[in-house]
């Protein structure tokens, strides 16, 4: 049994596949599309179209570096306002197009930096979510890798979630949640444990919809056959979500988002309430 | 004693505390003056215009025509989802100090005669975090809002998601800008008032999606805290970093608004939202 924080370390692991492996795999015809039209071009966000299974799709894929040098000039995957105002642009146009979108999700969290704060962080994100979850597409997000935050989440309020074995979704690093409230950042193990980060704790809260297995030891063993069976998972969801109208579709995923959490309660005596 | 009276008592004895004048000194300015100054001056500084953090409650009869302001979505509460050591407790010590339920009171009111669907978020509990129950009750003040047609402030104020329950309050990000954007599409407007602090998943969701931003002076607002930034640059940060003014300098909300003039202004705003009033043809 691989504990939560083993597949933390996985999940972030430098040798496991990043979003431009996935889509050179997964797709035909690549073709990257730049810039948010605003005012610069992200590099930890990459994006274009090109085609699935012979179907046209819009993917947006966040990046992590292989070398010190990408991480660097990709932030280590963390996107900045250009980059989820890219996202946006890029999501409108597959709407325009009837493009499903398929965005591949890997990000210790958005960049915490002075202009990413001035040019509007957290509007760029919340303009994601909110844009996302009312597009008249099929939306469906893959977790590859670290789903750290809202900056995760801003490419993931679609319609499906796929995630990966060993990829984590979480509210911010296990050391960060420790960090605020135990004080102590080197409980991050513990931390991991309680969270509910795995795909598994995620399938069984409702979040994730389908699990994509990985060989013992991880993605980074057999890569091949994890490209196939994501390519065969993402054909399904395109399949099943391609026969729903624009507007059936968006009530959907609306009442999917709505009813994703059960944990709030309220006494029933007091329905009347509103 | 019969609980009324009980409670009578306890609202007078409050009364009187209130009602001696302590001194106190701005923590702004350096300038002291009686307690009394400062709240008959809405918690603004008379001196030099720091505005101190205020409740919901207080909001609310600050900012509510008075007599008009139904509460709404009183009893949804947070469960707790990852069996967080200690947080039940932790929630029943906040709402027996603040005697708050959860960290929004919402319900529907008029201001200057204009009837809305109104959230005032509390920083006193949980610094205002958003957990599955915050969500909910923005959520539905959105649905109820776009059913019957109406327009909605949101004040904020929060410290960003609930921790304690994980994933669940990340979810709600996408819950409430989901609804936000569903009443938008009914050409229903919302005007969000940013108080101090407004961070993390909040400004990262329903907070910002505002057709109207405003913010009180001086108000902290931001997606990541001070902190974090400082340790991930390793520099310090530029003066009035992350404050209403700042924001404002760089286009990222429309308004800074001071306390006293907010509730004109509201108004105002909501006015100009309003039916217009038939001309007469000539």
């Amino acid at each position: 049994m691989i504990s939560a924080a083993e597949r933390v370390l996985m999940a972030r692991a430098p040798e496991r596949p990043v979003a431009s492996d996935y889509i050179e795999n997964i797709l035909d015809g690549f073709i990257p599309l730049a810039g948010d039209r605003l005012h610069g071009e992200d590099k930890s966000i990459l994006a274009g179209i090109g085609s699935l299974d012979g179907i046209p799709v819009t993917v947006i894929g966040q990046l992590k570096g292989r070398t010190i040098e990408e991480n660097i000039e990709r932030r280590f995957g963390m996107a900045s306002p250009e980059g989820y105002r890219k996202a946006q642009r890029l999501m409108k146009q597959a709407e325009k197009f009837h493009r499903p979108v398929i965005t591949f999700v890997d990000t210790p969290g958005a960049y915490p930096g002075i202009e990413a704060e001035a040019g509007g962080q957290g509007e760029a994100i919340a303009r994601s979510i909110a844009l996302m979850s009312r597009l008249k597409t099929p939306c469906i997000s893959v977790f590859i890798g670290e789903g750290g935050s809202g900056g995760a989440l801003a490419l993931a309020a679609g319609d499906r979630i796929i995630m990966l074995e060993n990829s984590i979704f979480s509210i911010l690093s296990p050391e960060g949640f420790a960090s605020i409230l135990w004080k102590d950042s080197s409980r991050w193990e513990e931390a991991a444990e309680t969270m509910k980060l795995t795909a598994s704790d995620l399938k069984e809260l409702g979040v994730c919809d389908v699990i994509v297995p990985e060989p013992a030891g991880g993605v980074t063993l057999e890569t091949p056959k994890v490209f196939g069976k994501v390519r065969e998972e993402l054909i399904k969801a395109l399949t099943e979500l391609s026969g729903i109208s624009p507007e059936k579709l968006v009530e959907k995923r609306y009442r999917r988002l709505r009813m994703i959490d059960r944990a709030a309660k309220r006494p029933s005596e007091e329905k009347k309430d509103m | 004693m019969n609980p009324f009276a009980r409670k009578k008592q306890l609202l007078s004895a409050l009364k009187d505390i209130k009602d001696d004048n302590n001194p106190v000194t701005c923590k702004g300015c350096g300038e002291k003056y009686g307690e009394r100054e400062l709240r008959e001056n809405m918690y603004v500084c008379p001196v030099c215009g720091r505005h101190y953090r205020v409740s919901a409650p207080y909001r609310i009869k600050t900012t509510v025509d008075k007599g008009t302001f139904k509460e709404i979505c009183r009893s949804i509460t947070s469960g707790d989802p990852l069996d967080f050591p200690g947080y039940g407790e932790k929630l029943s010590e906040a709402r027996k100090k603040t005697g708050l339920r959860e960290a929004v009171i919402c319900g529907t009111g008029r201001i200057d005669g204009i009837k809305a669907v109104l959230c005032f978020m509390d920083s006193r509990f949980f610094m205002g975090s958003m957990g599955s129950a915050v969500g909910e009750k923005i959520t539905r003040c959105f649905e109820y809002a776009a059913r019957k047609k109406l327009p909605a402030v949101v004040f904020a104020t929060s410290g960003g998601a609930r921790m304690q329950e994980g994933i669940l309050s990340l979810m709600q990000m996408a819950k409430t800008s989901a609804a936000v954007s569903a009443h938008g599409e009914k050409g229903l407007l919302f005007i969000s008032v940013m108080t101090d602090p407004t961070t993390g998943g909040v400004t990262a969701s329903f907070a910002s999606l505002g057709d109207i931003i405003l913010a009180e002076p001086g108000a902290l607002i931001g997606f990541a805290g001070p902190r974090v930034i400082e340790q991930t640059i390793g520099q310090e940060l530029p003066e009035g970093f992350q404050r209403a003014e700042y924001l404002l300098e760089h286009g990222q909300i429309d308004a800074v608004v001071d306390r006293r003039e907010l509730k004109k202004t509201l108004g105002d705003i909501l006015r100009l939202h309003g039916k217009p009033e038939r001309r007469k043809s000539s």
